[in-house]
């Protein structure tokens, strides 16, 4: 993992002045929706960060890792707020982030790619595909996508929680980044 | 012998009856839960039940306007008969009002309701925190309005079965042509 991080540090070093290696955060999203007692509930990170170089005209040469700030989680109320945050759910006092590398990607063709990596939730790691399109805009680029997570294998919401029909086991998660230019 | 309601006022009356009988203590218990499944269910079960009694009430207002209740019994004091009428009214609006203001609830909270998990109702205010706290509390209200009004409604039951003894209890009964036994 950690020569993982080097490499990509090396990466944006070397990077060539068009790719796009700034994930505008005030302008991007990263949402869910959870299925509870058989309706679709909202839910947002507020926190993410994340070390990307990416040129938009060939975006299967593009390094990404990912990285959201569980604790930054909204929920709807504060109740769910706190309860997510706690041991049977993600457990943030012990792992605050979770983690997406991408570490293929592929173009599925009219400007629809699809990165695959680990991504760790929880203490747990798993090849995960996401798929995705680009959208250039300005001097950056819009890309967005959502995948399917199914909560359970990666013990979120552990006990009681793991029963599926009050909260079903897969969950939307949906993405919108921005990504510019260094400035 | 006084005029019955007709069978289908009789059976709306019992079903709404119960259903509140149920979603009232369901809604009180279910409140002070910590966030659990059985919490969730419960918010569910309520909300499926409170939505059940809006759209049967509404369909009792709607029988009524073309069933009128019968006349009122012989020999009850005026005060009476003015204020059944004036506590009847009463409970139609606080029947339809309650439930109402549950949904409204909900959806300024972005808890949609799906009426038995299968038919989504429309969300008919957007999600907003604090209009959805200022429902929470107008929904707890007017849930004991309605039930202070069922107290008083219950008790004149009573009173007319037990102290007046006039029989009046059978004009809302479920069994047909209910022997009488005073
Ligand atoms: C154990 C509980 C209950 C008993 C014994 C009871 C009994 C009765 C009786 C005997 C009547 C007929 C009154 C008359 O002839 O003038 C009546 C009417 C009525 N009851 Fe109840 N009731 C009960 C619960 C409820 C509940 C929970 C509600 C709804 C919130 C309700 C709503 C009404 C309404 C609106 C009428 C007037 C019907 C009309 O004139 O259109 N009752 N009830
Ligand atoms: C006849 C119908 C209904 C009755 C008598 C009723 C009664 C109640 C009562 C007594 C409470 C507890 C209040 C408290 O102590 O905080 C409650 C809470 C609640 N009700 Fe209802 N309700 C009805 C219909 C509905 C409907 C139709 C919905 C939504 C679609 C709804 C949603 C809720 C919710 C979400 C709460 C919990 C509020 C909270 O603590 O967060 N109710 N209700």
């Amino acid at each position: 993992m950690r020569t993982a991080v080097f490499a990509l540090g090396l990466m944006a070093l070397t990077a060539h002045a068009a790719d796009l290696t700034q994930v505008v955060t005030e302008k991007s999203q990263i949402g869910f929706v959870s299925k509870q007692m058989g309706v679709s509930v909202d839910g947002s990170f507020r926190k993410f960060d994340a070390q990307v170089s990416v040129d938009p005209a060939k975006p299967e040469a593009a390094k990404a890792r990912f990285e959201v700030d569980i604790a930054s989680i909204d929920c709807g109320s504060q109740e769910a707020d706190s309860e997510v945050k706690g041991k049977s759910w993600f457990n943030t006092a012990l792992f605050p982030k979770a983690t997406f590398v991408a570490s293929r990607i592929r173009s599925l063709g009219g400007g629809r790619y699809e990165a695959s990596g680990p991504l760790s939730i929880k203490g747990i790691s798993r090849d995960t595909v996401v798929p995705f399109i680009v959208r250039a805009e300005g001097s950056g680029a819009w890309f967005e996508g959502n995948f399917v997570l199914p909560r359970t294998q990666f013990k979120i919401g552990e006990g009681a929680w793991s029963d599926t029909g009050t909260v079903a086991d897969e969950v939307l998660v949906k993405f919108k980044l921005f990504v510019s230019q260094k400035k | 012998m006084t005029e019955r309601y007709n069978p289908v006022t009789i059976l709306l009356h019992w079903a709404v009856a119960l259903l509140i009988f149920a979603a009232f203590p369901i809604g009180l218990y279910m409140a002070d839960l910590e966030l659990s499944p059985t919490k969730l269910q419960l918010f569910s079960y309520h909300k499926w039940l409170g939505v059940t009694v809006c759209f049967l009430a509404a369909v009792r207002l709607g029988w009524r306007a073309g069933h009128p209740p019968p006349p009122p019994i012989a020999g009850m004091p005026r005060w009476q008969e003015v204020s059944s009428v004036a506590i009847h009214h009463l409970l139609y609006l606080f029947m339809l009002i309650v439930p109402i203001t549950g949904w409204l609830m909900s959806s300024a909270k972005g808890y949609q309701t799906v009426w038995f998990g299968i038919i989504p109702l429309p969300d008919l205010v957007h999600k907003n925190k604090e209009l959805g706290e200022l429902l929470e509390g107008v929904h707890e209200t007017v849930a004991y309005v309605l039930a202070l009004l069922i107290v008083i409604h219950v008790a004149a039951a009573i009173k007319h079965q037990f102290i007046d003894k006039d029989g009046l209890m059978l004009r809302m009964s479920l069994r047909p042509e209910g022997k009488t036994r005073s």
